[in-house]
Order: C-alpha cells, then structure tokens, then sequence
C-alpha cells in the first residue's frame, strides 16, 4: 500500500457495529507503520438511525471525512445503507454488502415502501459489487451481531495486511468473550471471498 | 525504549492530554460530542473526576478547584457553555489558580444538537485564549499547552473541539504524567469578590491580558505559517486546516492553532506573502471579519465562497476555491430516510402515544424523548434547551389560564435535574395548574447512559446518594405529585386526564429503566394471524419490533422486549404473550 491511499467508507444501522470496525482497520494500518484516521457517528443517529464510519489510510492522512466520490471501498452491513452512502464511492469502487434488510421506520408503519432493485442499481455504478447474505453463513447464522466481522474477513482478503495480523489485532480489540466468535465470523467471511 | 504511535479518538486524547499536564480534577455534564472526554479521563489515576447537575455547576466546581491549586479540565458541549456563561464571564476577571481549561465541543451540521452555534464567540466574548486543535495530537498538546497558558497569563482558556476532532480518530505517541502540586487556598479578597469595587480593579487586568495574549500568541509554535505558492493564502484552525490542507496542497497556509486574540503581526506577515486570503472556517466569519477590519492590502475572502452552514469537507473546497466539481455517484432519490427511533421496549413509547391520542400541546425537552416529535408518534411541539419545558408550559398558562388543561411538558430525569428544579419552583410558587411529567428512566440515555444525581452511583460506579424525585417536587411546594409506571397505558392516561384538570402544579413520574440498562427480557409476543384484523392500532406505537406487512400485524422476534404495549392496544386480542404460545404447543 506504499504511497497509495485506502478510503473505507462502514455503513450501517446504528447498533450494528461501525465503530469497532473501523477501529480494528485503523489499529491495524497504524502498527503497520500508516497514517490512519477516521471520523465516526455517535449521539442520536446510534438510535437505530443510518451511521457512517470512513477510515482513511496513507502515507500522510489530512481530513479524517473522506471526500464524497473518493471512496475505494464501502462495507455495508444493511442493503440500504449501501444505496445511501453510495455517492461518496469512487465509480471505480468496490461494495461489499450484507444483503439483509433492516426496514427504517418508516417502512414499518407502511408509510413508505422499502426500495427493490437495490444490488442491480450499485452493480451497473461502481466498480465491484461482493453482496453476500451474511446471516446464511456460519457463524452469524448464531450471531446476528458478526455481521462486521464476516464482512470484514471479505474486505480484509482486498487489502494487503496478512490475515494472522488481523486476527491479532481482533484480539486487541475485541471485549475477552466475544473475541473467539468474531474471529470465527471474519475467518468465514476471509474464506468465502476465496472461494 | 519502543516509541509506540496509538490511535484515539480526540476526546480521549483530550483527557490523555490532561492527564499528562497534571490535572488532578474533572467536571462535566454529558453531552454530545464532548461526553467521553470525561469518561475517559477518570479512568486515569490521580484524577478526581465527577458528573455535575449541569454545565454551570461543574464550571463552578472547577474554579473551586483551580482556586485550591489544583489543574483542572471542565469539559461540555457547545450549548453547554451557554449554561456555564454566567461563571466563565466573571471567571475571567478573577482568573484562576491552578489552570482551569474550559474544552468546548462544537457541533457543525448538528449531528446531534439543536443548534450550530460557534463558540469561538465566547472566547472573545469572554476575553479569554482560544486554542483550536486539528487532529487527536494537538488535542492532547493543546490541553498542556492551555494549562500552562493558563497559569502563566492568569485567566482561565478555553479549547474548542468539533464533532470531528472529538469523534475522529488519528495518531500519537503518549507521554508521562507531569505531577502538578495542589498548593492550596490563598486569601485573596481582591481577585476573588467581584464586589464592584474589585471587579472595577480587575477589568483592566482582563484587557491589558489580553494585550499580553496577542504578543504571546504571535510567538507561540501553535501558529505557523507553512510556505507554498504566493498565489494563494489559505488561513484557518481546526479540523478546516485538515480539509483545506488535502484540497489545496500548493497554498501558502496561516495554521492558527492558538486563534484568540487573533496575532495581528503574523496575519500581516502573512497578508505580505501572498496574492490574496482564502479565509477557510466553519460556521461563522470569525477570522474573516477580524481580518478584513484590519484592512489588508491583500483581497480576503471566506463567507461569499462557503457560506455560514454546516461542516466543510474537502470537497467543497476544492469546488468553491479551485472550481473542480465532482460528479459523485447518483442515485434515486425516493430512498427512505432512517431517522433515529426509541429502541423496542423504550419507556417514552408508551407516554408519546398517550400524549397524542388526547390531543395535547406538549412542551418538549432534550433527550431521546424529542424523538417523540417525529412520526408516527408525532407529539412533541417543542424542544428549545434543557430544562425548557417546564418554563415554556408556565409561560403558556400565563399567558391564556385555559391552556394548561391541554398542555404538559415532558422533561427526562437527567434533564430534570439539570435545569428542570428552579422552572418548577417557578410554576409552584406562581400557583400555576400545568402537568409536568418527569419521563424517569433512571439514566442519562441520549449521550450514551451515563450517572446523574438521581441513579444512585457516580462516575466511576460508586454507590452514592440518590434524589428521591417525589420528595424533591413535594419539598418545592407541589401538593400532587404521583408515580406511574410507564408501561400501564390506562393508568397512565387517566393520571394525566386528572392531573390536567386540577386546579393547582401537579407532577407525574413516569417510571421505567431505560432498556439499555435491562439485560434479561420476557419471551417476546406474538401475533396469532387468524385473530389480527390489520387494524394497525399497534403499528401506531412507532416500534422498530412491530411492522405491517401483508394481511397481519408481525412481531420481530429478535428484538421484541415484551414490554406488552401493543398487547394493550389490540382490541381483538391477536398479540399474545410467548408462554401462552408454548401452552398451545
């Protein structure tokens, strides 16, 4: 990755998870010697409300927010999130995607209808769509809430950090007791991007 | 010795940087983004550290300690510093003992606040130092660096933070605490009775400081000048120094790092360098209006290009200060929006649908709560500052006696202990007949879940007194005060009929804990589909569990609490709890 930036955009919904993965990329990058940073969302969006997390990484990071249409990659843990932080993608870009779909609020009381024909939308518009459903797949079948882990195994296979350094870092990270299932979900989501 | 580089967020290094310069006491009241900044630093040893009432209170706790000697960090978010005015205005005349730094965490594009007020105005207003970090790294220096400021020039400094310094992470390596001594109290009537007599004697301090301020901010290393073309100057602070640096690499910068009182001499060193002035800020024309009344012989320019909304990104300026335009990816526009919602099995649920059936004017406040304003729930018809609720439906009352047999003011426990007492005081002692309800979740949710005076524990988790909310109103003078529980809707209903009509203040306490404080739940419910008319009654309630897809009501397993409001809504007895479920297996 010498002399060549990576911009990570983590879409979700609140809850499921953006801010730890980003700091398990960010960790990894700087022990790596790069420059990293990343800008989060807290406060009321946690509420269930569309959170956004960038990581950023090269040899000299500036702004922390990535620039909209600059992104190399979006992980995105809900399919319409994945549509709706699609502009600051890089048409050149790679989606990875878990296609399961949380429906807003509004969706639920009916007031308006769930979008269809998401994944042919961001596959005709950017550069690699990897949509998978992630909550078909062992171990996220047990555990809804490895989804970022599982997708991260994916995007993990597109970067160049050996995959035993990603698992240390998981280790660092990761509270004691969910350590073993996280590096269970990313593991699967490691093999399932080669196979 | 391994020179390790860590990454953190700016608020934790904000509290690593006050905890390296010797700080030896916290304050606080939570908010967003600035509520970490706290939490973090009373993890460090030898840092007593505390949640206040409120903004106010904690600056006050903080100069007692700055008077004692001690170093002290009071952190809050930007409204925050509006409530601590009152102390920092004064503040500023007595100056300090040990060194105080105020940290002000500002919210551009207001990701989780009612306004986008920018606070750099205090330090003015306040004539105090002002020092603006870009990255985690200054953060932490700049809290040493304010210290010492602090201490040398007597007066108190504050620095400001913003959204993306605070919940951005980047880069540095930590250093070793410098232990500061507490020396202790010294009598000194003079600097600190502002008596009018004394604070007559102090404003003059105040302003020959600040002349003082401006020739040590032209030699502080926090400004720099960084040499590029001539053709153009960019100046600007924060995390606008970040943007501007990664859209216009070949600029001539002024990076202000400490940016009260502005360094004049440097700005027209500056000025002398380059063609003309791009003056990058977020929100206000706080440089651009201080460099254009110098009168440079250099264009300057800022407001007409940015504009005085929101956040910058480096987009932006590439497009308003070199022109290229982007052509992000485009996309369909009717997405559905993903607003934030109160969790399944959240204790304002039940109130917000009681609030709208009877048609009531309901005078908001801050916290998850005003998320009652938005659909389907759709009750809330104010939310202003903390504590404003009660204030506003006494103000009705005044002004039309009828209204107050269709308003209540909703107000959350942590707010009502922040700035909610002396409103109520105010209603009880003026006989006014409104209905405050006090939503008591038992926790400060919105920020993340902190302790306040009411839950029983501290900071760090320590048992502690717990203020008996009921005791409290009856000791301002209220006659009717009652508890509810907030999952019973008929009760709930018809205390809040009753207490409408009386004649005098009456509190209700709507009690529940919060869900996040819960970790084992009832089997949730269930819909039996034959009985389900898809009246969609329940679906009124706005919870995320609950959906209306098809023929039938359906429950969402996995996230249903079993708080059992739906259950009471459903004339047709089609939600069922779990167990009767299993009886029917």
């Amino acid at each position: 990755m010498e002399n060549q930036k990576s911009d990570i955009l983590i879409a979700g919904v609140g809850g499921q998870g953006t801010i730890l993965t980003g700091r398990i990329i960010a960790s990894l990058a700087i022990s790596e010697g790069l420059d990293v940073k990343t800008a989060e969302t807290h406060g009321m969006a946690q509420r269930g409300g569309s959170v956004i997390t960038h990581v950023r990484i090269g040899e000299k990071v500036y702004s922390p927010l990535i620039p909209q249409g600059d992104g190399d990659f979006l992980l995105s843990f809900e399919k319409l999130e994945a549509l709706r932080w699609l502009p600051f993608l890089s048409p050149q870009g790679t989606v990875i995607v878990n296609t399961q779909e949380l429906d807003p609020l509004p969706v639920l009381t009916g007031e308006t209808e769930y979008s269809g024909g998401i994944l042919e939308e961001i596959e005709s518009k950017v550069g690699r769509l990897i949509a998978v459903d992630a909550l078909s797949i062992d171990p996220v079948t047990k555990n809804a809430r490895m989804v970022n882990t599982f997708l991260l195994g994916i995007l993990a296979t597109t970067m160049e950090f050996e995959k035993e350094k990603w698992l240390k870092v998981m280790e660092q990270e990761i509270k004691a007791k969910l350590v073993d299932i996280n590096k269970q979900a990313f593991e699967a989501g490691w093999q399932f991007a080669n196979k | 010795m391994e020179v390790k580089r860590v990454i953190m967020t700016g608020n934790e290094a904000i509290a690593l940087g006050a905890y390296e310069a010797g700080v030896s006491v916290g304050c606080a009241y939570p908010g967003t983004p600035s509520t970490e900044i706290l939490e973090n630093l009373s993890r460090y040893e030898g840092v007593n550290c505390n949640w206040s009432a409120n903004e106010k209170t904690a600056l006050e706790e903080g100069i007692g300690a700055s008077m004692e000697g001690a170093r002290v960090l009071v952190a809050m978010k930007h409204v925050g510093v509006n409530v601590a005015a009152d102390p920092l205005l004064t503040l500023s005349y007595t100056g300090v003992g040990g060194g105080l730094v105020l940290i002000s965490a500002d919210d551009p594009g207001m990701h989780s606040s009612q306004n986008e007020q920018d606070n750099r105005h205090y330090a003015r207003f306040a004539k105090i130092p002002l020092l603006e970090p870009s990255d985690s790294e200054e953060a932490r220096d700049y809290v040493g660096a304010a210290l010492d400021l602090s201490e040398k020039f007597d007066t108190p400094v504050m620095l400001r933070s913003t959204t993306r310094i605070s919940h951005s992470r980047s880069t540095l390596i930590p250093g070793k605490r410098q232990e500061h001594e507490v020396t202790g109290f010294t009598k000194n009537p003079a600097k600190y009775v502002m008596l009018p007599g004394f604070a007559r004697l102090r404003h003059p301090i105040v302003e020959d400081r600040l002349v003082a301020l401006e020739e040590e901010a032209e030699k502080s290393p926090l400004n720099r000048i960084e040499p590029g073309s001539k053709k153009m100057g960019v100046l600007c602070s924060g995390v606008a120094y970040n943007y501007a640096r990664e859209a216009l690499p070949d600029a001539t910068f002024l990076k202000l790092g400490f940016s009260h009182p502005l360094p004049k001499k440097l700005v027209r060193k500056f000025a002398s360098m380059v063609d003309e002035i791009i003056v990058v800020e977020e929100l206000d024309p706080f440089f651009e209006e201080q460099l254009l009344a110098m009168h440079l012989d250099v264009p300057v320019r800022g407001k007409e290009l940015f504009g005085l909304l929101g956040e910058l990104g480096a987009e932006i300026i590439r497009e308003k200060v070199l022109g290229q335009k982007i052509e992000p990816i485009e996309v369909r526009e009717d997405i559905p929006g993903r607003p934030p919602v109160m969790c399944p099995g959240c204790s304002h649920r039940g109130v917000f649908h009681t609030l709208k059936k009877l048609k009531l004017n309901v005078m908001g406040d801050i916290g998850c709560y005003t998320l009652g304003a938005l659909p389907p729930l759709t009750s809330i018809d104010s939310c202003v500052c903390m504590g404003a609720s009660i204030g506003m439906a006494l103000g009705m009352a005044r002004a039309n006696p009828q209204s107050a047999e269709k308003t209540v003011a909703v107000i959350g426990d942590s707010t009502f202990l922040h700035s909610g007492i002396t409103p109520l005081l105010d209603a009880v002692y003026n006989e006014a007949p409104i209905t405050v309800m006090i939503l008591d979740n038992s926790t400060t949710a919105m920020t993340g879940h902190q302790e306040h005076p009411g839950t029983g524990s501290t900071l760090q988790g320590e048992p502690s007194s717990a203020v008996n909310l009921e005791g409290l109103c009856a000791s301002l003078g209220v006659k009717r005060v009652q508890a509810v529980d907030a999952f019973d809707l008929k009760e709930l209903r018809s205390t809040i009929k009753s207490e409408l009509e009386a004649k005098e203040t009456s509190v209700v306490i709507v009690r529940r804990p919060c869900v996040f404080l819960l970790t084992e739940f009832d089997a949730p419910f269930w819909v039996d589909e034959d009985l389900c008319t898809a009246c969609e009654a329940c679906i009124k309630l706005g919870c995320p569990a609950l959906s209306m897809k098809g023929e039938a009501a359906k429950i969402n397993s996995t996230i249903c609490t079993a708080c059992g409001l739906c259950e009471q809504l459903c004339r047709f007895d089609a939600i069922r709890p779990a167990a009767e479920k299993e009886g029917v297996k």
